[in-house]
């Protein structure tokens, strides 16, 4: 394939990949996200293409990245028709193949017909190893628009016009970091995908990035473009081959295609991307420590008087936003942010992808509109707590996060109302809890997680967390002693105020909630004197 | 120790610091442990101080200074796990084993790891062996899984 030199062969080419597709055969996808591909939906892959060559290839195979609906895997899609199969085995596979299994249609399914599913919603039409299906999904199409016919100030100006907050967890405008970096001094500028979801309970990056890896650069090239960077870095998981493997595909051919690397389109533009790897502690998903890591350095933060968007890695601006959010800015630049404004809330705009997971009949990745209301999240979509029961909480943002009781479920997902809660969405893992859930475990569990994965360069994290944690251990054993919350409250406060990173500010953020919607638990822990 | 395979790896980065922990992975995922006279190899083809080696081995939980087992158990701890039964799980796993999670049994057969999480939370409990997941486990069901596995 000789690269790409202009956009017209782009979309010469784009034509040309649509209209060998037009006399369009049937085309099942299987999902082979983490969780399918836990329960060996590859077997179903194999067998599905067995049998399909023995018919005479009258049918495509696709294996595509996650579809979603991870409880219910392997999954599979046959389009046209968009009919979705559930739970399939081999066994299954001639009844898809003669038509006489019973398929649902994909907007009869209550999971899938709540959603509004702008970004993971591809997946199903895509073969993650094959630009090919990103670009007959008219991929790179805000790529081409971007380099030609805006000027890199009016595409941070878009992205700042569509209030696109950041996805990772503190919800920061993304068009504010962006202006930051693209106004630091220095000609050198980095831009950072991170994909390292070291979240327990949040699965929805991978399965996005996994199974669209192409959406995910070009939002980048974007940012790049608007930022005035030539050089990109993602930052990922070394413990996911799949998403390795599709990530290092997909730049190798955005490459060959004349996407990636010098004079981008024909446009003038270079940029260059490289892989690097966490390996395997939490804090190297924190903006600083995460650069530290890229430089070849111990995953340390640093205090941040000064933002990393001005003195990131190599002490050069670097401007980092997860996957989402990177994910997010192609279809802002190719549907305007005026549109993207339709969706959402007054503070929180588009959609947002969600990990529901826990005591839920229905788990999976889920995207919703920001302003959907819990209640519809865990309950229309995710089906309730099995056994019908109410849940007792819901809890936002993993060991940073925090939990709210049934009486708050009518709470719209947006990033402020949260907040106020004591529940911030984080990088959006929602941890449904049933009626028999120990609070005092939940926040034990968290801190226990957090102590693990402390660097130790902050003596209030190092330390603090240890006490808790021993405060909170003997609590869960019976050996609760009078004033133990208090001091729980008083070693809150102080990580709270002195940690250095994010880490160890929002330790406690979980036990916070706990004692300010749970508190009777907590104090039936202590002995009566 | 330092094998073909382990040499080529380092001198494909001989010479860029900055490469220490891709080539700590790559030999990792190799030899699936760290030996000592590579490391001091490591140190002297990337003119990095073996100190720094040793920061970056200690630090980071994936890298094993101590020779692992044939088969690597790993329960998933994370969130949505625990809240499925996790503990049970791996209390079942360490009788089984009759190791701790970072220990390696006297005969080499396990090493047993906890950690979280690796976003297959839909099917947790879950025990990955050797890559391998097994959904939905229960105590009894992992003996079986574990059996399989000589």
């Amino acid at each position: 394939m000789p690269r790409l030199r202009s956009p017209a062969a782009l979309e010469e080419l784009r034509a040309d990949i649509v209209s060998r597709r037009a006399a369009c055969k049937p085309c099942i996808s299987v999902c082979c996200g983490a969780g399918c591909d836990a329960v060996d939906s590859a077997r179903v892959v194999k067998a599905l293409r067995d049998e399909a060559v023995k018919q005479g290839g009258k049918v495509g195979v696709k294996a595509t990245g996650c579809h979603g609906f991870c409880e219910k895997g392997p999954n599979i899609i046959v389009t046209p028709g968009e009919l979705c199969y559930f739970g399939v085995g081999p066994e299954d596979v001639p009844g898809i193949l003669a038509g006489t299994a019973k398929g649902v249609r994909i907007d009869e399914v209550p999971f899938y017909k709540h959603q509004m599913r702008l970004l993971i919603g591809d997946n199903p039409r895509i073969d993650p190893t094959r630009i090919e299906d990103y670009l007959a999904l008219g991929g790179y199409a805000a790529l081409s628009k971007a380099l030609f016919e805006m000027t890199p100030d009016q595409v941070l100006d878009e992205v700042k016009k569509a209030n696109l907050r950041g996805r990772g967890g503190g919800g920061f405008p993304a068009g504010l970091k962006w202006e930051t970096a693209k106004n630091a001094p220095g000609d050198e500028k980095y831009v950072i995908v991170n994909g390292h979801e070291g979240e327990p309970g949040a699965f929805m990056d991978r399965a996005l990035f996994t199974g669209n890896p192409h959406k995910v650069l070009e939002g980048l090239i974007i940012g790049a473009y608007a930022i005035g960077s030539h050089r990109g870095f993602i930052y990922t998981r070394h413990d996911s081959p799949k998403l390795i493997e599709h990530i290092e595909t997909a730049l190798a051919q955005a490459e060959e295609y004349g996407l990636l690397g010098g004079d981008i389109l024909g446009s003038g533009f270079d940029f260059r991307v490289e892989v690097h790897f966490d390996v395997g502690i939490f804090v190297s998903g924190e903006s600083s420590a995460l650069m530290r890591s890229i430089e070849g350095n111990p995953p340390e933060p640093r205090p941040k008087y000064i933002r990393t968007s001005v003195s990131g890695i190599w002490d050069k601006p670097s401007n980092l936003n997860n996957v989402e959010t990177w994910a997010n800015v192609p279809q802002i630049i190719s549907r305007g942010a005026g549109w993207y404004n339709s969706i959402g809330t007054e503070g929180s705009k588009g959609t947002k992808l969600v990990s529901l997971s826990g005591h839920v009949v229905n788990s999976g990745v889920v995207e919703v509109p920001m302003g959907t209301p819990l209640r519809a999240i865990v309950h229309d979509i995710g089906g309730g707590v099995p056994g019908g029961k109410p849940p007792k909480a819901v809890h936002f943002g993993g060991p940073m996060g925090g939990s709210i009781p049934e009486r708050l479920i009518d709470t719209p997902l947006d990033f402020d109302a949260l907040a106020a809660l004591g529940a911030p969405i984080g990088a959006g893992g929602l941890l449904v809890m049933g009626d028999d859930t120990d609070m005092v475990d939940v926040a034990r569990y968290f801190l226990e997680f957090l102590t693990n994965e402390s660097c130790g360069k902050c003596v209030p994290c190092r330390e603090g967390l240890l006490q808790m944690l021993k405060i909170l251990t003997n609590m869960t054993k019976g050996k609760g002693r009078n004033g133990d919350i208090g001091r729980l409250e008083d070693l809150s406060d102080v990580t709270g105020m002195a940690c250095l990173c994010a880490l160890g500010k929002t330790s406690c953020d979980p036990l916070r909630s706990m004692l300010r919607y749970f508190r009777d638990e907590y104090e039936a822990r202590i002995p009566v004197e | 120790m330092c094998n073909d395979k382990l040499e080529r790896i380092i001198e494909k980065h001989r010479g860029k610091p900055g490469s220490l922990i891709r080539v700590l992975i790559e030999i990792q995922r190799e030899n699936r442990w760290l030996p000592k006279d590579v490391l001091l190899k490591v140190a002297e083809a990337l003119d990095v101080p073996f100190s720094r080696v040793m920061q970056i081995a200690t630090f980071y939980k994936t890298f094993s200074l101590k020779p692992r087992g044939r088969h690597e158990v790993h329960v998933c701890t994370g969130s949505s796990c625990h809240l499925r039964g996790a503990a049970r799980l791996l209390a079942a796993v360490q009788r089984l084993t009759g190791i701790e999670p970072g220990e390696t049994d006297p005969d080499s057969r396990f090493s047993l790891e906890t950690g979280s999480c690796l976003g297959s939370c839909s099917i947790g409990p879950e025990v990955i062996v050797d890559g391998t997941h097994h959904a939905r486990m229960t105590p009894a069901k992992v003996e079986d899984v574990l059996k399989r596995y000589r």
